[in-house]
This record gives structure tokens, C-alpha cells and sequence, in this order.
């Protein structure tokens, strides 16, 4: 009742409010009030402290946020920290003296949080997703253990050079619950590549979260023409720690199975880092693996706000595809490297975002936090 | 003989009225052991196949001020469920519950969003729950929902005047012209007023049934109608009935009455759908319905003709008849769930029902050949007329 009152003591004046500017200027408030009022995600609410004083990063988005927080501990991943986890494998000598690289993955079902409060029947690899992010040089011999603890049959199915029998797809890698099949193949060619499960039916298995980026970085020994820029790609080189790499898979949830998506993402979680930004340091470039492995939608875009980078298609070159964009488009399964810096910024928050503003505004949206150094 | 009887009489009542206890007490003893059994053995574990709970939401009320958007929605899952996210035209948008926390079956919560709405165009809200299923509402055109002043208060009253009280004033301000008719006149009257009225029935059968299509499955629309129609139909039955059938004056009334209480249901509807923008108020429309009212009054004079009541008798019919549009008007337009409308209507319908069943009988009594005062030719034409009219009218309104 006291609401309808207030309501009748607000004189109504819509061009106040068509104007815009209230929302934009009370954003930030509502912001806070809003978390305060929701208690409904029972042992994750906003954290007292972001509610009576909101962080400049929030106010960018005014209202149009998710309420809340996601449980990372429950989901078992943390979405600040899969943008540079690394999956190296385990590394041993093959006989002919090149490196085999062993890989374990296993497919299992897991009910994540994909944005504050929201449930998702998700199934994975390795208990997250996307899942893994597998890291190979050029060249080496990779052998990929995968066993199915999942209630379907699933498969893995590489973007890269192997053989028909290596391939994942039906009558060549699909195994059922229980079993375990390995994959081997050579590391090539260099580049952004992504892995899927292929077990039918197709879209089903992909959206429920079977996905993860397959970086395969270029061996500086095979490219004397470019030595430099191959070893700055090569995952333990000093030239490598000169860059900040982040892996970004873009990804979407249809929550109600209607062939729509009600969630977008980068990383899985709505919004995650519009709340949490990522901290890059101002004079160390960045370089970003993006994967675009979206479902029903046909394309998928990554725009940078404020900045222009340079693109890798498919990362399979050493010289940029496309130099000097702020924005570049990848259907599903495309995927590229972007390279940018920003030495010449002005310490602040960068938006990045998709430029399909449904996505943006559905939880696919974050930012760059450019600091001068860390603190 | 008598005395040893007495006593074992006593002895019987007494027993059989702890017999009568023990038979109530029994199969609730029963009910409550099932219960128990139920809960405790966890009978219906076989039952559970992994399914998420059954979850339903319906939107009941809409207000949109200069703080937003606010909505009211009732859950009607098989389990509490709980709003996760609030979608505005696809795009997550702040909200907060009142109250917080997950909904249980059958209670409501109200869901506030700052949300810069545009005057004059659509909005979409698309309530995702924890389970990730969604429930949407449209705003088919956004315009600011009155507020409680005095102002819209005021203009939704001259409103309801015009589209409820006028017309049966005017209606009524026949009745010195009326009251000329010889029998075959007054056989057409009749028939005219029970065939406006069948259209009224019909009009809010349906437009209770339409309603209860968009209320909480919980409220088992279309049951709710017939039971509260029936209800009403047979309470006024009984009533009208107390003192023999009613005639005249007390006929009158009832009509009045009736027609009142689908005009209550009919102002629900208007002031709703005005407040919800789902209607534009143009001067055609109000005419319209004027006009499509007019008739309300003629057959409320029909009963009267032979009598001669005081002029406040004719206001106070006025008001019974056409008043209540202007509370519904008022109602409507405030607090609006659809269950209320349609129950509104349901009763109107019954009421309408009870007053066609005795003007028939009034009809059928008038005459000796009572069934051939129904079916004679002023009788039919007077049916055609009234249904005929009010059809003709309704088109004016109907959108």
C-alpha cells in the first residue's frame, strides 16, 4: 500500500521520464536499491558494500543489468580465472625424440549457474563450461583421453588436421555413458581452433555446453620469417609473458529449449565481466583467442569500445587478416586472435561488447579495467 | 414399563449421538492417516522421474508511473518457484520483488523495474525462474496508469455516467409515452426487454469466459463462472420468490438489478482496458455505448407501466441500474486482476438469468393461453427488436 502512496504523491510527469536522463542518472541508484531489495538468491546477494556504494563500472550499464551474483564456488569454475586457465596437459618424449601431449577430459552432466539465479541442466567437459582450454605447440603428437561419465553419448570432435577415424562424429568418436575413447592426432595447423562434442542430435549437444578453444601456438622454429612474432604466440616464451592473453568463448543457453536463446555470454556467465571487469595493465598489449561457438543465432560479433585492434582469422597466420577494426563478425565455429593495447589510454573503464545489442542486453557485455599498473 | 423405557431412550440418544461423533470422526481419522502416510512413506518417489516442478506465472496487474514499471504476478507452480531474472523487450533489467524470495503456489508478489518505458508503443516482459523457463507478458501500448487523484477520479465518473446512467435515464424518460400501449404493445415491451436482456447474458457469458482465460489456472475460470452464475440466478430466484413472484415495482428492481450487476462486470472491463491502454477512448465509443444502453431503461419501465411511482423511485432505479459502471469504472481502472471482471460478470449473468425467467413467467400469466402470449407475433417481434438492437448497437463498441 505505502508504494501505490507514494506512487500518487509522484506526480506523474512523463516527459521527465521519456527524457531518459532520469534512468541514466538513477541508474546507479536503482542499482543499489534493487540489490538491497532481492534477496530471492538465498547466500549470494549483492555484497552489502557494492549496495550503498556502486562501483563506477556498474553505473555504465545503468538498470540494464542481471540482479545478483553467481555461486562460482557451486559452479565449480570462476569465470575471472578461465580467461587465462590454460590447459597444457601432461608432456612426455616419444621415442623419435618429438613431444607427445596428453590431455584428459571427461564428459559429465553439471547444473551451472549461468546467471544469477539461473539453472541451467548444462552438459560438460571437465565440469565446466566451455570446457578446457587445451594449449599445444605446433608439431607435437596429441593424444586426448576422453571418457564419458555423462547420461549421453558424446564425442570430441577437433577443428584441425587428423584423420577420418579421429574425427568425433558419428561412426568415428562417439562413445556411450561409461566408455572411453582416445583421440591422436599431430598438433596442426597453427591457430584459434575450437573442439565440440558431435554426437547427434547436433545443436542439442553443442548448446548444452559441450565446447571448448583447442590454441595450437605456432613453433618460432617453422616461421624464421617471422621468428618474432611466432615465439610472442608461444605459450613459457619471455616474448609470450611481454602479452596479456586472454580466451573468450563466446557462448548462449536456450533456459526453456525453444530453439532461443534467454542467456548470452561471454564464458558462460551473464554479465560477469560487466560486474567484475578484467584488469589489463596500460603498456602490456593484450592479446584475446575468441571463440564464437553460439547456437540458433547466426552470427556472433566482438566489438571494442574506445580502441581498434588487429585480427587473426582462425589465428592461422602470423600477419593480420584484418588490421585496424573495432569490430569483427564470426559465425559459429569461427573463431580468431585480436591483438590490441592500450599504451596511449588514459587509465579507465573499456567496454566490450557484441554490436547485436539483443546479445549485449541478454548478458553478453563486460569490460576492460586499464590500470597503470597492478595494485 | 414407561419408566424403564425412559431412561434406555436416554441411554440410546446419548449412545447414538456418540455414534454420530465417532461416524464424522472416522473417515477424518482416514484423511488424516493418509495424510501422514503420504508425507512420511514417501509413497510418490516412483512418481519422480527427474522432472523439473511444474511452474506457472500469471501477470495480473500492470501500473506504469514515472518510476517504471511495475507488475503483479501470482505463481502457480506445483513447488514455491522463484523469479531469477527479469527480461524487458530482451534486454536483463534491474528489478526487485515484494516481497522477496521464492513465490508459493497460489500467493503473488509484486516485480518493480525501473524501466523507461515509451508512451504509445509495445513493451515485452519475460520473467525467467531458477529453472530457466520463461513467462511473458505484453504491454500491448504503454500509456501511464491512473493514479488515485481526485481529477482522473472525477472524469472516470462523468464517464461511467454516460456510458451507464445516461442511457437508462434516458431510457426510462419513456415511460409517460410508454405507458399508452394497449396489450399487444405491452406483449412487444416484454418481449423487447427479455430480448435485450438475452443478448446482455450471452454478451457477459462470454466475456466472463474470455476473462477467465487470461486469470491464474488455480482460479479454475470457466467452473468459477458457472457456479457463481448459477449461484446468483438461484439466490435472486429465492429471494424474488419470498413473498410470491415478483411483479411490478419489485420486478423493476430486480431488472435494475440485474442490469446493474453486468454493468459492475462491463466497467471492470472498460476501466481496465482503458487503464491498460488496450483501448482508446474515442467520443464514437462512448456514444456507442450510450446508445447500446438505452434499452436498459425501456425495459426497466416495462414492468411499471401499469403503476404509478413517485419520481425518486425512477432516480433510485437509475442508480441501481447505472451506478455500478461507474464503481466498476473506478475498480477497473485501479485494481484489476482478471479473475474479479470475470467474476463480476458471472454474477451479473446469473442475475440477468433470474430476470428473464420472470418476465417469461409474468408474460405467461398475463394471458390464459399463457404459452401463445410468448410466441405471438408482438412477442416475437419485440424478441428480434431487442436481441436485433443490442446486436446492431454492440457493433458501435466492440473493438
Amino acid at each position: 500500500m505505502s508504494e501505490t502512496k507514494s506512487l500518487l504523491e509522484r506526480k506523474l510527469d512523463r516527459r521527465l521520464l521519456l527524457a531518459g536522463g532520469l534512468m541514466a542518472a538513477g541508474g546507479t541508484a536503482v542499482a543499489a536499491s534493487a540489490a538491497r531489495g532481492q534477496t530471492s538468491h538465498a547466500g549470494h546477494e549483492m555484497p552489502q558494500a557494492a549496495a550503498e556504494a556502486p562501483p563506477a563500472h556498474l553505473s555504465a550499464h545503468g538498470a540494464m543489468i542481471t540482479v545478483g551474483e553467481v555461486d562460482d564456488a557451486r559452479n565449480g569454475f570462476d569465470p575471472s580465472k578461465l580467461l587465462t586457465d590454460w590447459d597444457t596437459g601432461t608432456v612426455s618424449t616419444l621415442p623419435d625424440g618429438r613431444t607427445l601431449r596428453t590431455f584428459e577430459v571427461t564428459a559429465e552432466d553439471k547444473e551451472i549457474e549461468i546467471a544469477p539465479g539461473i539453472m541451467f541442466p548444462a552438459w560438460t567437459y571437465n565440469g565446466r563450461v566451455p570446457g578446457p582450454t587445451l594449449r599445444a605447440t605446433e608439431g607435437e603428437r596429441l593424444k586426448i583421453v576422453f571418457r564419458n561419465q555423462g547420461s549421453h553419448p558424446h564425442s570430441m570432435h577437433f577443428h584441425g588436421i587428423h584423420a577420418a577415424r579421429m574425427d568425433g562424429v558419428p561412426g568415428a568418436g562417439p562413445i556411450g555413458p561409461g566408455e572411453e575413447f582416445v583421440y591422436e592426432f599431430d598438433a596442426r595447423p597453427f591457430g584459434c581452433h575450437l573442439y565440440h562434442c558431435h554426437a547427434l542430435p547436433l545443436k542439442r549437444h553443442i548448446q548444452k555446453g559441450m565446447y571448448g578453444a583447442f590454441v595450437i601456438d605456432p613453433d618460432p622454429a617453422r616461421h624464421p620469417e617471422h621468428e618474432a612474432v611466432a615465439r610472442s604466440r608461444l605459450l613459457g616464451t619471455p616474448e609470450n609473458a611481454g602479452w596479456q592473453e586472454f580466451v573468450m568463448v563466446m557462448n548462449a543457453f536456450d533456459t526453456n529449449f525453444d530453439n532461443e536463446n534467454e542467456v548470452y555470454a561471454v564464458n558462460t556467465v551473464a554479465h560477469a565481466y560487466a560486474k567484475k571487469p578484467i584488469r589489463v595493465l596500460k603498456d602490456t598489449p593484450v592479446r584475446i583467442y575468441l571463440v564464437n561457438v553460439v547456437e540458433f543465432d547466426p552470427i556472433n560479433s566482438f566489438h571494442l569500445h574506445a580502441n581498434f585492434f588487429d585480427y587473426y582469422n582462425q589465428g592461422t597466420t602470423l600477419t593480420p587478416t584484418l588490421k585496424t577494426v573495432d569490430l569483427i563478425t564470426q559465425c559459429q565455429a569461427e573463431r580468431g586472435i585480436l591483438e590490441f593495447h592500450f599504451r596511449e589510454h588514459e587509465p579507465g573503464l573499456y567496454m566490450f561488447h557484441p554490436h547485436q545489442s539483443e546479445f549485449t542486453e541478454l548478458g553478453w557485455s563486460g569490460m576492460f579495467d586499464v590500470v597503470e599498473a597492478v595494485s | 414399563m414407561t419408566d424403564l423405557s425412559q431412561p434406555s431412550a436416554e441411554t440410546r440418544a446419548n449412545r447414538s449421538s456418540w455414534a454420530y461423533l465417532a461416524w464424522i470422526a472416522l473417515p477424518l481419522a482416514v484423511l488424516g492417516l493418509a495424510i501422514v502416510w503420504l508425507v512420511s512413506s514417501d509413497l510418490l518417489s516412483n512418481f519422480r522421474n527427474g522432472a523439473p516442478p511444474v511452474e506457472n506465472l500469471t501477470f495480473e496487474r500492470t501500473i506504469l508511473g514515472a518510476d517504471g514499471i511495475r507488475v503483479l504476478v501470482r505463481a502457480g507452480g506445483s513447488e514455491p518457484m522463484t523469479v531469477a531474472q527479469v527480461q524487458v523487450d530482451d534486454a536483463y533489467w534491474q528489478f526487485t520483488q515484494d516481497p522477496p524470495g521464492p513465490i508459493a503456489r497460489g500467493a503473488t508478489a509484486w516485480i518493480s523495474l525501473p524501466y523507461p518505458w515509451v508512451l504509445g508503443e509495445a513493451h515485452a516482459i519475460n520473467v525467467v525462474t531458477s529453472t530457466g523457463t520463461t513467462f511473458g507478458h505484453e504491454i500491448a501500448v504503454a500509456v501511464p496508469t491512473p493514479t488515485r487523484d481526485s481529477l482522473s477520479f472525477v472524469a472516470q465518473a462523468v464517464l461511467g455516467a454516460f456510458v451507464g446512467i445516461l442511457p437508462v435515464a434516458i431510457g426510462l424518460m419513456f415511460y409517460p409515452a410508454l405507458r399508452g400501449v394497449g396489450q399487444a404493445g405491452m406483449d412487444f415491451l416484454l418481449s423487447l426487454t427479455v430480448g435485450l436482456l438475452a443478448f446482455l447474458f450471452v454478451d457477459a457469458l462470454e466475456d466472463a469466459f474470455e476473462l477467465a482465460g487470461e486469470a491464474a489456472a488455480l482460479f479454475q475460470g470457466s467452473t468459477m463462472i458457472v457456479l457463481a452464475a448459477a449461484a446468483s440466478f438461484l439466490l435472486l430466484m429465492a429471494a424474488g420468490r419470498r413473498s410470491g413472484t415478483p411483479t411490478g415495482l419489485a420486478l423493476a428492481t430486480f431488472i435494475a438489478l440485474g442490469i446493474g450487476l453486468h454493468n459492475l462486470g462491463e466497467g471492470l472491463a472498460i476501466g481496465a482496458a482503458f487503464a491498460s491502454g488496450a483501448a482508446g477512448l474515442g467520443t464514437f465509443l462512448v456514444l456507442g455505448f450510450t446508445l447500446h444502453n438505452i434499452t436498459e431503461g425501456i425495459g426497466i419501465a416495462a414492468p411499471i407501466l401499469k403503476q404509478r411511482p413517485p419520481l425518486r423511485t425512477f432516480a433510485a432505479l437509475t442508480l441501481l441500474a447505472g451506478g455500478p459502471a461507474v464503481v466498476g469504472l473506478w475498480i477497473g481502472s485501479l485494481a484489476y486482476a482478471p479473475q474479479w471482471s470475470a467474476l463480476a460478470l458471472a454474477v451479473g449473468a446469473g442475475a440477468i438469468l433470474q430476470v428473464i425467467v420472470e418476465l417469461v413467467s409474468m408474460q405467461m400469466r398475463q394471458r390464459a393461453d399463457g404459452t401463445r402470449a410468448v410466441f405471438a407475433p408482438g412477442a416475437m417481434a419485440g424478441l428480434a427488436t431487442g436481441v436485433g438492437f443490442m446486436y446492431l448497437t454492440a457493433m458501435l463498441v466492440k473493438i
